[in-house]
């Protein structure tokens, strides 16, 4: 029997007519991380049993691409060659991922079985989801996949129409609406050219309806520490019993920084496009993860990596609410990024560095019930309070240059009238970062500062002596020694003085955080 | 001045201790009657019979062997001396106590020994558990004390022990008495303080170089610090602390004793408002202290910050009738979030005012001029 089947073989490969294949390649992009990887969709259709394979490491959901062109091809009128097809995606080494090569991969079969001239559509990249009555569907990530065509030299980029907007912020590259796969051909045939659609607004700064800071009644402490924080871009922390306004405050702290620079609103929204985040309106993110977080969803991981938390906080605010329940591993894995502004992710073939420019503000309770150990009321143990505060100074704090104790506020304060608008101190912070880039260049604040710069801060002969005796006394490290000048340096930019008198450097001891001893 | 010294059959009975340690740790208990400072009190063959009978003979036998030299060689290795009952030095405070240990080794500066007498001497204990407010008291206590000329003994414990031997050190010289070998940094966390005393105080302890610490020499060591001293002061203190175990030990001797008091709904001072209540001296301060042991009108010299402006001395007020955040300060005295911060940093700045980890400020003992 195995004998008969060899013989067959061998004849049947002597009859048969050589095999006439037909190639025909698009290109398209794959999102890797936050940025945009091109791709070649290679198609060969020849003759053999009917059957349609996808190679070059494709991801679940490419992988059932080939379904959802099937039917889109079908449901739009085309004739799915009943051959033998390969698509092939190059690179073969990178992984592709999501659904964003479907289209792609349609207007390439499509072309290898004779159906479209794609002639014109060689100098076209091409991203989107199919449907599977033939309509394009939205993908994430087109403003990262629109700039890193423009850079390959792709004169124009055919995107769901729903993307329209987003890739049309990219410059320098022609923007083509697809809602259709019926389009593509009309496209191709020169029947229909696409317009241009509108750029989206892309909003810098906060908008009217955003939570307000004259919400945060009384606590005056609390407000001038936001004030700081927020107008020399240091990172706070809040100790205080629950319910006191501790998540309030925190919520309206991107109402107050300064409203983001062009270029910095295009980073943030290439970041939350990746993410399909997108339509969440633009401005500073703030983004509070729960205490639960892994380390890897907090900075980011996986494989292939993604962005974590922080990365999707860029030049925004991230909250860490209770503080002292976050995972020590976790905060740990803070640490680096904190310090630098990007994340390293090194996988086994991927590597990514992602950019995490944040402002940390954390929260925390004084004492594992809350109430603080100088409440009478409070019921923990004087070990377990120093136990939990303990972790106060461990780990993330290092990095934390603000304290602000927070209580209870009154019954008067509460009911009290509201308390400053977000507009107003707004005013105050950007003229006090104005300052700052005057000084050290745009982009760059007071927290940033490197030792060097920290030296020469001028401060006038009261508070040099004010910091002297303090760090003569014991009360303060080398690494707090300089925060406080950093500090000192910010109220003097927002109390708008050149030198740094003792007042602003009393204030600035006053708000540092405390070290344990 | 020539070197502390001891005999070989002191050194041998400490060397005896630190054998019997297992043993000892079975019998003792917390009652009365089998507590380890009683069981001190016993002969050297006694002791053995009652806490080891069945190797009896050869334990005394072993420890009897030893040599002169082997002796005088592990103290010289563990950089130590050793002061026995015999010598001159031999603390005065010691000789009062029937359980007084027969030598004593000890480690740092042995003129010290000198000074050691119960009229120049005061223990300081309290709880490990220590809250706030009883290590800021005890911190200003041992700096007090040790400021007007007394030698300040404690036990390296955690809490009020660590925050009074930190105290002296900043004010004058401190003792520590141990409750393992003195080369033995217990607790751990302590071995840079230990240290410190090592360099400029004096660590005693009458067990061996090289001996762990044991549960039953803890209340032996209690006996040794509330006998050095002629006043025992315990800051804070529970219902059923250790610390109360010394003032015990302290009154059995005759000592003075006297006891910080505490807010009387906190568990943590629950010991010493009782002993407060039991005729014990109050203490407010080093001058209580001092009322006591040399009489009253021998005054201390105060320590007073420098003079305030008005709205410091405001803000003083503010902190002192209970405000603890700046912010209740600001909200209270309807100040700025700016010029509360920047008052209470120069309050703390001049030490009048401290501020914990989590930003809750409390008064130091520092007194303002003029108020």
């Amino acid at each position: 029997m195995a004998r008969f089947r060899v013989v067959l073989r061998a004849t049947r490969r002597i009859w048969l007519p050589s095999v006439v294949s037909v190639l025909a390649t698009a290109q398209t992009f794959t999102l890797d991380g936050i940025s945009a990887r091109p791709v070649r969709v290679e198609v060969d259709v020849h003759r053999g049993l009917p059957a349609f394979s996808l190679v070059g490491l494709p991801d679940a959901a490419v992988r059932e691409a080939r379904e959802r062109v099937r039917a889109a091809l079908a449901n739009c009128g085309f004739d799915f060659p009943l051959q033998r097809i390969v698509a092939n995606l190059a690179p073969a080494s990178l992984r592709k991922a999501g659904p964003g090569l479907d289209l792609a991969i349609a207007a390439a079969l499509l072309t290898a079985s004779g159906q479209l001239d794609l002639e014109r559509l060689a100098r076209l990249a091409l991203v989107g989801e199919l449907a599977l009555d033939g309509s394009v569907r939205p993908v994430p990530g087109v403003l990262a996949i629109a700039e890193a065509a423009r850079e390959r030299g792709v004169e124009a980029i055919a995107v769901p129409a729903e993307n329209g907007p987003e890739a049309a912020l990219v410059e320098g590259i022609d923007v083509i609406c697809l809602e259709s796969l019926n389009q593509l051909s009309a496209l191709a045939a020169g029947e229909w050219t696409s317009v241009r659609p509108e750029p989206m607004a892309l909003r810098l700064g906060p908008d009217g309806d955003a939570p307000d800071l004259a919400d945060l009644r009384g606590q005056r402490h609390l407000r001038y520490a936001l004030e700081v924080a927020a107008a020399g871009g240091h990172s706070l922390l809040m100790v205080g019993p629950p319910g006191a306004g501790k998540s309030l405050a925190a919520s309206r702290l991107p109402s107050i920084l300064p409203p983001l620079a062009p270029e910095e609103g295009l980073e943030v929204a290439r970041i939350a496009s990746a993410c399909g985040r997108l339509g969440q309106g633009g401005g500073r993110p703030f983004r509070s993860p729960h205490h639960t977080v892994s380390p890897a969803g907090l900075v980011g991981g996986g494989n292939p990596p993604n962005p974590g938390e922080a990365t999707l906080a860029h030049r925004g605010v991230l909250f860490l609410d209770e503080l002292c329940e976050f995972r020590r591993d976790t905060l740990e894995a803070l640490r680096a990024p904190l310090e630098t502004g990007w994340v390293s992710i090194a996988r086994a073939g991927s590597w990514r560095h992602l950019p995490c420019r944040f402002m940390l503000v954390a929260a925390a309770n004084p004492c594992p019930c809350g109430r603080g150990d100088a409440d009478p009321e409070c019921s923990c143990a004087p070990l377990a309070v120093q136990r939990y505060q303990a972790r106060l100074s461990g780990a993330l704090a290092d990095r934390i240059d603000v304290l602000a104790a927070i209580r209870q506020p009154s019954a008067a304060e509460i009911g009290g009238p509201p308390g400053e608008a977000s507009a107003k101190v707004r005013e105050r912070v950007v003229s006090a970062r104005e300052r700052q880039e005057l000084r050290f260049g745009s982009g760059r604040c007071n927290a940033e500062m490197t030792p060097g710069e920290v030296r020469e801060c001028a401060l006038d002969e009261g508070a040099a002596s004010l910091l002297a005796d303090s760090y003569s006394r014991r009360r303060l490290s080398g690494r707090a020694h300089d925060r406080v000048l950093r500090l000192a340096q910010t109220v003097a930019d927002l109390a708008g003085v050149e030198t740094i008198g003792q007042e602003q450097m009393a204030q600035a001891l006053q708000l540092r955080r405390r070290d344990r001893g | 001045m020539s070197e502390p010294r001891a005999c070989p059959d002191c050194l041998r009975r400490s060397r005896l201790l630190a054998h019997l340690a297992p043993y000892i740790e079975k019998v003792a208990t917390g009652t009365a009657g089998s507590r380890s400072p009683e069981l001190l009190r016993l002969s050297n063959e006694d002791l053995v019979d009652a806490v080891a009978p069945k190797v009896a003979t050869q334990v005394l036998a072993q420890v009897m062997a030893v040599p002169e030299g082997v002796l005088t060689a592990d103290l010289l290795a563990a950089q130590c001396w050793a002061c026995c009952r015999h010598d001159s030095r031999y603390p005065l405070g010691l000789r009062d106590a029937a359980d007084a240990p027969w030598a004593l080794i000890g480690r740092g500066d042995p003129s010290l020994l000198e000074r050691l007498e119960p009229d120049g001497a005061v223990t300081v204990v309290g709880a490990r558990r220590a809250s706030s407010y009883g290590r800021e008291v005890a911190r200003e206590l041992g700096r007090d004390l040790a400021a007007a000329g007394f030698l300040v003994v404690s036990g390296l414990a955690f809490g009020i022990d660590a925050c009074t031997h930190r105290g002296a050190l900043d004010g004058g010289v401190t003792v520590a008495v141990l409750g393992c070998g003195v080369d033995v940094a217990y607790p751990a966390a302590h071995r840079s303080l230990w240290r410190r005393i090592c360099e400029s105080g004096l660590v005693l302890s009458e067990l061996p170089p090289g001996t762990g610490p044991w549960r039953w020499t803890f209340p032996a060591r209690n006996r040794i610090m509330a006998a050095l001293a002629g006043m025992t002061v315990v800051v804070e203190a529970a219902q059923r602390s250790g610390s109360l175990i010394t003032a015990d030990l302290a009154a059995d001797l005759g000592r003075d004793l006297g006891a910080v008091p505490g807010p009387v709904n906190s568990r943590a001072s629950a010991g010493t408002n009782e002993l407060l209540a039991g005729g014990a001296c109050l203490v407010r301060g080093a001058q209580d202290v001092l009322d006591a042991m040399l009489g009253p009108g021998v005054q201390m010299a105060t320590p007073t910050g420098l003079d305030l402006e008005p709205r410091l001395r405001t803000v003083l007020a503010a902190v002192e009738s209970g405000e603890q955040t700046c912010d209740a300060i600001a909200a209270r005295l309807d100040l700025s979030g700016a010029e509360a911060a920047a008052a209470l940093a120069t309050l703390e700045a001049l030490g009048y005012v401290s501020c914990s980890l989590v930003g809750v400020y409390s008064r130091t003992l520092l007194a303002a001029p003029g108020v």
